[in-house]
């Protein structure tokens, strides 16, 4: 075989590797986002991507399933669960690299009303008992119920109105339950009211202090560890620009620089 | 860890909801997969395809097309308040009517097989003996198709309890009332309480393991020959 034939290839091995050269300059990272959030984390990462030139791949689900398919060493570098506690049980289970956990968001509550008939102004509607469903997310499950619960111990309208609870599996089939009517009444999220442009006479946003704050919790998991695409962007959810685009969602943020919790 | 009294409940509420859907089906579906294997229509394409339908679209999807149209404006939240039921979602009503569009294709397709595979041949020999069509249907084909309609009971029982995503959608998890084993098994998951879910997983097997076990048997012992789906 004559040796002239040979010389292309080192050529087109070097071609090659300059194909794949910007994707491994600029990273690629796997994040699992809780779904109430996905709307926000969206337009966040278009924003770091335009910024960085890193690539995001973006994961929407339950935060329980996530915490379960990380466990079973999922392909995910950084967590936004929809609550802390997952996030603290992942930091004990040592699938975390400490001191990267820190409250990303925290939720807002309303109280919303699909139909023409029935205006949401404050809590005397709850008390007036004057609707046969109220839907509110599972207190076992999702933070947004555990929220409405705390409301409602709050207002001392638990009794009252137990037997009519239906409860989502998660916020987003709490919102469906009273999109469709078939709850009068439900406690669901500000961000989803705000992301379908619900008019603000349809609901009452519920004021913080009568319910422990929702917080929704970010960790950099071990898989990321050495990732400089993950650990950027976390930095990047920290920051000014990605904290207006989360207030303007309908969420709120702990009032300093969110602070690594203990 | 054993059982909680909420995880008896749940099972409770399972097998009754099951029960319940399996003997509205069979009484329900058996006129139409006659129907079917009788027909020489030109709907019974359209009609055999339909009926498959809800294998098709997943079940979560089905539940929310279901909450939308028992919802006050849908047409079935309609009928039933002029009847004044009320509304379906979030009722055990709501759940049997759910689950019987669910498991349809699982209970008709088992007996209109049967009747198929019975052939014209022993009911025109009933025929020249006089026997009438109710006499024939009777007599004749629901004997003949009896592995069918077992088989057909086994699957729609066992789909109706291993029914989630629909449950989810138009139960609303109200615990004695919509509040079904896969729901709570999907809340101890969900809750992190993985040896609650393990615990309710295995007896629910073993439990579901045992019913089907017995039935085959007494299947086997009443001179039938074996369980086989769809045959």
């Amino acid at each position: 075989m004559p040796v002239t034939n040979l010389l292309p290839l080192p050529r087109l091995a070097a071609l090659i590797l300059l194909l794949f050269a910007r994707p491994l300059l600029a990273g690629q990272t796997q994040v699992a986002v809780a779904a109430n959030f996905s709307q926000t984390m969206q337009r966040i990462v278009e924003d770091f991507q335009q910024q960085s030139g890193h690539r995001v791949g973006l994961s929407f689900g339950s935060s329980g399933k996530f915490y379960a398919q990380i466990r079973q060493g999922a392909p995910f570098e950084v967590l936004l669960s929809a609550d802390s506690e997952k996030p603290a049980a992942l930091e004990k289970a040592g699938l975390t690299v400490n001191g990267q956990r820190f409250t990303y968001a925290m939720g807002t509550l309303a109280l919303w009303s699909a139909l023409d008939n029935i205006s949401v102004q404050g809590a005397d509607i709850l008390s007036g008992g004057d609707f046969n469903r109220l839907a509110l997310a599972n207190p076992r499950l999702a933070p947004y119920g555990l929220a409405a619960m705390q409301v409602l111990d709050t207002l001392k309208l638990t009794q009252l109105t137990r037997h009519k609870w239906v409860l989502g599996e998660n916020i987003g089939q709490t919102y469906q339950f009273v999109a469709t009517g078939n709850a009068e009444l439900g406690f669901v999220a500000l961000s989803q009211l705000l992301a379908r442009n619900i008019p603000s006479d349809q609901y009452w946003q519920i004021p913080a202090t009568l319910h422990q704050p929702i917080r929704q919790d970010a960790v950099l998991l071990s898989t990321g560890r050495n990732n400089p695409a993950a650990i950027q962007l976390l930095a990047f959810l920290q920051g000014e620009k990605a904290r207006r685009t989360i207030r303007e969602h309908g969420y709120t943020l702990p009032p300093e620089k969110p602070a690594v919790q203990p | 860890m054993l059982l909680t009294d909420q995880d008896w409940q749940a099972i409770r509420l399972t097998l009754h909801l099951a029960s319940v859907v399996t003997l509205l089906l069979l009484l329900m579906v058996t006129p139409l997969a006659w129907w079917l294997a009788q027909t020489q229509s030109r709907l019974k394409a359209p009609v055999s395809a339909l009926v498959a339908m809800p294998l098709v679209l997943p079940p979560t999807v089905i539940g929310f097309y279901l909450l939308i149209a028992m919802g006050p404006d849908g047409w079935l939240g309609q009928v039933t308040q002029a009847l004044g039921l009320g509304l379906l979602p979030f009722t055990f009503e709501g759940l049997v009517v759910a689950s019987l569009v669910y498991s349809l294709p699982f209970v008709v397709q088992p007996i209109q097989n049967a009747f198929e595979s019975m052939g014209q041949r022993p009911l025109e020999v009933a025929a020249t003996l006089r026997a009438g069509p109710w006499d024939r249907f009777f007599t004749i084909a629901l004997p003949q198709a009896r592995r069918g309609f077992f088989s057909a009971a086994v699957l729609g029982f066992a789909h109706t309890i291993g029914e989630f995503g629909v449950v989810l959608m138009i139960g609303g998890n109200i615990a004695g009332e919509t509040r079904v084993v896969s729901v709570q098994l999907y809340d101890h998951v969900e809750a992190l309480q993985y040896e609650q879910a393990h615990w309710l997983a295995g007896v629910m097997l073993v439990l579901c393991f045992t019913l089907l076990l017995g039935l085959s048997l007494v299947q086997k012992r009443a001179g039938w020959s074996g369980m086989k789906y769809g045959a």
